[in-house]
């Protein structure tokens, strides 16, 4: 299958700062990649280039004609005070198909409503989005990125500012909506998916392809191939400890040694916890 | 009672049996209804600063059509076309940032139009005029004018409204939307500069951001949906004309600066009062 984006050699920078180098990336139609690396590391740049915000300074970038795309953004960069309902969020994402009307038809509001009850926030449709949790919010703009039917999404950290339940029930739907209409039998790919994240074991537990960024691509396979103490370590700058158990990849930074010292007043015989012999 | 009620009845028709007042009347409510409508955009987008500059900018049009005797508006149009595209194409390269770009055309430009100006007999009046308003200097011609391109300016609002509300709240959507969002950028700058030119006669230059800003500002703390905010805003800005003008005719005050006194005052008034938001609330 042709690759909805292709990334040949490319290089951006603002100024002669650079921030990706000899980038060579494909995102496949059904594809779940989630972007990984440290602050700084050309994410939500990579994110930009993809989504046509931004040009390569170098190299080469080709996109499928017409890939129908939406985005659901950082919360962080969202204006709250904006005056603005749930449900008006969500239709936001339909703004090209609705028709001359300034207001939006009964369809499209139930339309709106029945995305906001998949996604378990139906009853908040009438609520101002500042008054919503973390969670809610990442939901509420999911809501907007769905009602568009996309080919691609793209998600910029979408579990950060967001409790522990509500990022797994994102990582759930994500993993759901990528598999979903494969697995009907319509001999399509699903939707392809990408996100970036901080959340390391989130993403190796759902996502099926990694891509370790740090200004260069580091790493990409399977979160198995990727999370690997070398190329962490790498990517990060500094030790990481990788624990596999049950085909389960789990990634720890190392613990400080002053930390058991003051939770375990004897000293243990042969080291730190975790370190025995 | 009856008595009471025959003197407020009274006092409101009196100024009416003047023309000139009624114009300055009507003139003031449709501008108080514009401002703030097209405002309720500067306010949430942060652009107040794009806002006065536009209005400064446009005044060597206004006197270039003064001098040639064309309508002012026709003048000021112009300009404000000619200022929001060239703020857009001078900061969309990236080299320099929006607000300086704002800075130098603004101040060069009104340099401009008070040089042009200054050449003219009649320098200091038609300055103050300018400036200021010459809300009782409205005629018949003015006030159709004002009200058809009023008419175009709430039309287009109402057309565009869920693009506005796009790229106003989230300019990034707009875009992987493929919405027409350079088109979009320049037609809510050109709606701004021709509400600038609609208050020209009632608030003047250096007081039309008043209108634009502080009944938007007032309306966003009584409401969290943009349509009502939209509508609060506009009847703030109507009562403070309709008011304004009134006060104007008895205190014996320049009319401009009554409107936005007037603004201004329900601003303060809905700060510190607006349930559950206002300043005093939060206190008690």
């Amino acid at each position: 299958m042709r690759p909805l984006i292709e990334l040949q050699n490319v290089t951006f920078g603002y100024g002669t700062t650079p921030v990706l180098q000899e980038i060579d990336l494909h995102l496949h139609p059904g594809q779940f990649m989630a972007l990984v690396g440290p602050s700084g590391a050309g994410k939500t740049t990579l994110l930009k280039l993809m989504l046509g915000l931004i040009r390569p300074s170098a190299g080469n970038l080709t996109r499928q004609s017409a890939l129908r795309l939406a985005y659901v953004p950082q919360l962080e960069t969202v204006d709250w005070n904006f005056p603005v309902t749930a449900e008006q969020v969500v239709l936001m994402g339909r703004t090209k198909q609705s028709g001359w009307r300034p207001w939006p038809s009964r369809a499209e509001r139930q339309h709106a409503r029945d995305i906001l009850e998949q996604l378990d926030v139906g009853n908040l449709a009438q609520r101002h989005i500042r008054d919503l949790s973390g969670g809610q919010q990442q939901r509420i703009f999911l809501a907007r990125a769905l009602i568009a039917e996309p080919e691609l999404l793209v998600l910029d950290e979408p579990t950060t500012g967001v409790d522990m339940r509500s990022a797994e029930d994102i990582f759930h739907w994500l993993a759901h909506l990528s598999t979903e209409r494969s697995r009907q039998g319509l001999n399509q790919a699903g939707m392809t998916i990408v996100l970036t994240t901080h959340d390391l074991n989130m993403a190796a537990a759902h996502a099926p392809w990694m891509v370790c960024l740090n200004q260069r691509i580091i790493a990409q396979g399977t979160p198995e191939e990727v999370l690997t103490e070398p190329i962490l370590s790498e990517a990060y700058q500094g030790e990481m400890m990788v624990i596999r158990q049950n085909g389960v990849v789990f990634v720890q930074q190392k613990p400080h040694p002053h930390t058991y010292k003051e939770l375990i007043p004897e000293p243990v015989v042969g080291g730190v916890p975790g370190h025995e012999q | 009672m009856a008595k009471k009620g025959v003197v407020i009845i009274n006092w409101l028709l009196e100024p009416l049996q003047y023309g000139f007042v009624t114009r300055a009347l009507l003139a003031a409510v449709i501008v108080g209804i514009v401002c703030p409508v097209v405002g309720t955009y500067i306010v949430l987008r942060g652009m107040a600063f794009l806002g006065d500059a536009l209005a400064h900018t446009i005044l060597p049009g206004v006197v270039a059509a003064y001098l040639l005797g064309w309508p002012l508006a026709v003048g000021a149009l112009i300009m404000g076309v000619v200022t929001a595209v060239g703020i857009g194409a001078l900061s969309a390269r990236g080299r320099i940032k929006e607000d300086t770009a704002i800075g130098v055309i603004f101040a060069g430009l009104f340099a401009l139009g008070v040089a042009m100006l200054s050449a003219t007999g009649s320098y200091t009046v038609d300055l103050a005029h300018f400036l200021f308003g010459n809300l009782l200097g409205v005629t018949t011609a003015d006030l159709w004018l004002t009200a058809v391109l009023s008419f175009i300016v709430l039309a287009t609002v109402a057309l565009f409204f869920k693009e506005f509300l796009v790229i106003t709240f989230d300019p990034v959507l707009a875009r992987t939307l493929r919405l027409p969002t350079t088109f979009l950028r320049y037609l809510l700058l050109i709606l701004l500069a021709v509400t600038i030119v609609i208050s020209l006669q009632v608030v003047g230059i250096a007081l039309v951001m008043a209108l634009l800003v502080t009944p938007a500002a007032a309306a966003s703390m009584l409401t969290q949906r943009m349509a009502p905010l939209m509508g609060v805003a506009a009847a703030i800005g109507a009562f403070s004309g309709a008011v304004g003008v009134y006060l104007s005719f008895y205190l014996d005050i320049a009319s401009g600066p009554a409107v936005v006194l007037v603004a201004t005052a329900v601003f303060i008034i809905v700060y510190l009062l607006a349930p559950g938001r206002g300043v005093v609330w939060q206190h008690v």
